[in-house]
């Protein structure tokens, strides 16, 4: 599950990493409050008004504006309130700004210069273990740091028998060219802040950048936070930080339906059963000329139901020009699957784009001959080469 | 011989009286694998589907002599139940379930680093000996007995390479699903190291999917190692950066991870990598002739 950058930071904040402060509003006058209670608490003297939506990269979009004054403050506040945020990670269609984080400048001259780093914590899947990679080169976009300069960037990996240890800090905060005040505060940073991912179940954490500010103190200014979905029985706290204005109307109807689905561009639909042969469905719709329009596994269930679900969910994108259901039988069988098919063709009525149903295994010749009696403008296949051909000849 | 398991198997059921080990168990009983038991917690003495139930693993092993577990338990249980059953000293246990948190399959992965037991999954259909034995969720009717050695990362694709492959006119040797998760027991390296060694396996199909690069390791041992046909699928061509393809282990987050990255690695270390999905049975077919 993804969460926004202000929860993110409340996270960190209740296990004693230390974070840039802010109050998060969304309208301009409780923006403008905000930032008086930050001044209160902080002593900051311009705020930063950051836009919060799921994606990275806001700053070049327009979602990070620095203010000078409250009126500034409530300005700003007012135009990113309700704009469409494009940046590389949104995709082109951007997303609406529904709530802004007024955060104190920490920015602010003093005796040192301040240095931006990165830092994020995350699972090694080669080694089964999780592990803190870290840069000098913070504020940047990373994955361009790891490619134009990969000796920039360091790992420490975390043994499971005894988790982060000290040392591991020390290095990672030798590494990144501290001494004095500031070294010991980003040990206390790099410990507290695993200690945070670990007991949240998290699968990812990203701190970009970790700011050491002009008098030494060591910080997080932004935040992404993933937290394990597998894990959230353990965390039900956490499960209101949803919001599900940032996901896909479609793929938050299907959850609803426990329908694993994501959307696509394309013009060919499909609805499968399991995650491997849905992805493979996809590429066969690719090869044969079309495009897939969504993912959508059905998981273990097919039924009337879920199909009848899948449809609507698959209908409601104007692009898709024919629907591929591609349904391997082992425990379900195939006749009842076609049965469901048949029930949610006639309840949802009016497909009037062509349905290409594919069904093997358990009882598959049955499931097909319940398709070919049915009379409706389905066309049926039993292998997937069959399938194929009937999606290059329909598109 | 086959790998994994055999008609010599004893097999215990994990979540046994569940309606999931229950409905399973039953399936895997009519197919002819040796069930010797299960494991419920606090319903030990009881008999179930005609076989004794037991509250511990230790228990059934003493009893049965139990050396391979199936386990049905639920996502919160189930790391607990893996390290009971290594604990207990069965040489192979196959976690069906599907949904445990990342952070428990961490602590398995490394409580299971010194004992002598294998884990394949979680997240997978389990594992099929054709004519011996079946130890999951798979339907056992699609297959039959002969020379192709099986690994996936799914459960329905393999059904599909397995279908293709009987319908070719072969047989499996013995197929292997690893699990979908980000973190599982067996890799795909190892289970081609198993197959490679296995006498009664003549090639080897190897399906994977985007996301981490188990692919890729397994692709270089086979260049250097490599003695039998492989047969290559990566599934997910099409899928886009960054979102999860129902498979917690299934995202694009590097280049590495894309099913082209994959395929290009399979192919120039000498592994018949398939375009389609419809062409994996025939060219092992091919290959096999």
């Amino acid at each position: 599950m993804n969460i926004h950058e202000y929860q993110g930071k409340s996270i960190l904040k209740s296990f004693g990493v230390r974070i840039q402060e802010g109050i998060v509003a969304g309208t301009p006058e409780k923006a403008v409050a905000a930032a008086k209670e930050i001044q209160k608490q902080t002593g900051t003297t311009m705020w930063v008004i950051k836009a919060q939506i799921h994606a990275g990269g806001r700053g070049k979009g327009g979602g990070v504006k620095l203010a000078k004054t409250l009126d500034e403050v409530k300005e700003i506040a007012k135009k990113m309130l309700g704009m469409t945020l494009v940046t590389h990670q949104t995709g082109p269609e951007g997303k609406v700004v529904h709530k802004v984080l007024i955060a104190e400048d920490v920015f602010y001259p003093g005796e040192e210069d301040h240095k931006e780093f990165y830092m994020s914590v995350l699972l090694n899947r080669q080694t089964g273990r999780n592990s803190i990679m870290y840069s000098t080169e913070g504020g940047m976009d990373i994955e361009a740091v790891a490619e134009n300069t990969p000796h920039l960037i360091f790992k420490e990996e975390v043994d499971p028998k005894v988790g982060l240890m000290p040392f591991q800090a020390r290095r990672i905060a030798f590494n990144l060219g501290l001494s004095g005040a500031a070294f010991k505060d980003m040990v206390r940073f790099v410990m507290a802040l695993y200690t945070a991912y670990d007991k949240t179940d998290s699968s990812l954490f990203e701190i970009n950048p970790v700011l050491k500010t002009s008098d030494g103190k060591i910080l997080a200014v932004d935040c992404k936070v993933n937290l394990d979905d597998n894990a959230l029985f353990r965390h039900k706290d956490y499960l209101e930080m949803r919001d599900i204005k940032e996901e896909d109307p479609s793929e938050v109807e299907a959850g609803k339906y426990d329908l694993n689905f994501v959307k696509l561009e394309g013009n060919v639909g499909c609805m499968v059963n399991g995650a491997g042969l849905s992805m493979a469905t996809m590429d066969i719709i690719k090869l044969s000329g079309g495009d897939p329009a969504n993912f959508l596994d059905v998981g273990g269930t097919a039924n009337a139901e879920t199909v009848e679900a899948g449809f609507r969910i698959i209908l409601k994108d104007p692009n898709v020009k024919a629907i591929l259901i591609n349904i391997f039988g082992g425990i379900v069988r195939c006749d009842r699957v076609a049965q469901g098919v048949v029930e949610a063709f006639k309840k949802v009525g009016n497909i009037d784009i062509p349905v290409i149903v594919r069904l093997q295994g358990t009882n598959a010749e049955e499931g097909k001959e319940l398709i070919d009696k049915s009379g409706l403008k389905v066309h049926s296949a039993i292998t997937l080469q069959e399938a194929a051909d009937l999606v290059k000849e329909l598109v | 011989m086959s790998v994994l398991i055999n008609k010599d198997s004893k097999i215990i059921v994990q979540g046994f009286t569940g309606s999931e080990g229950t409905f399973h168990a039953t399936q895997m009983i009519e197919y002819g694998s040796n069930v010797v038991g299960g494991v419920t917690p606090g319903k030990g003495g009881q008999t179930h589907l005609g076989k004794p139930v037991f509250n511990t693993v230790e228990d059934a092993v003493k009893e049965t002599g139990a050396d391979v577990s199936v386990i049905f338990v639920p996502p919160p249980f189930a790391a607990d139940a893996i390290m009971e059953a290594a604990d207990a000293g069965i040489k192979v246990v196959v976690t069906i379930t599907e949904g445990i948190p990342t952070s428990d399959m961490v602590k398995v992965k490394e409580y299971l680093s010194d004992k002598d037991t294998r884990m394949v999954g979680p997240n997978c259909p389990g594992v099929i000996t054709p004519g011996e034995a079946k130890v999951g969720i798979m339907p056992g009717f699609i297959h039959k007995k002969g020379g192709v050695g099986i690994i996936s990362r799914s459960g329905t694709l393999t059904y599909e390479a397995v279908d293709q492959v009987t319908k070719s006119g072969l047989g499996q040797s013995t197929c292997i699903g690893i699990g979908g998760d980000p973190i599982i027991g067996t890799s795909t390296k190892e289970a081609v190291q198993l197959l490679m060694e296995d006498p009664e396996t003549d090639g080897i199909i190897m399906i994977g999917e985007i996301g981490g690069n188990m692919e890729a390791d397994a692709a270089y041992w086979i260049k250097e190692h490599g003695t039998k046909p492989v047969v290559g699928f990566i599934a997910g061509k099409t899928a886009p950066k960054g979102r999860r393809m129902g498979h917690a282990g299934a995202i694009i987050g590097g280049k590495a991870d894309t099913a082209a990255a994959k395929m290009e690695i399979m192919r120039e270390c000498g592994i018949h990598v398939v375009e389609s999905p419809a062409d994996i049975g025939s060219k092992m077919a091919e290959l096999l002739k």
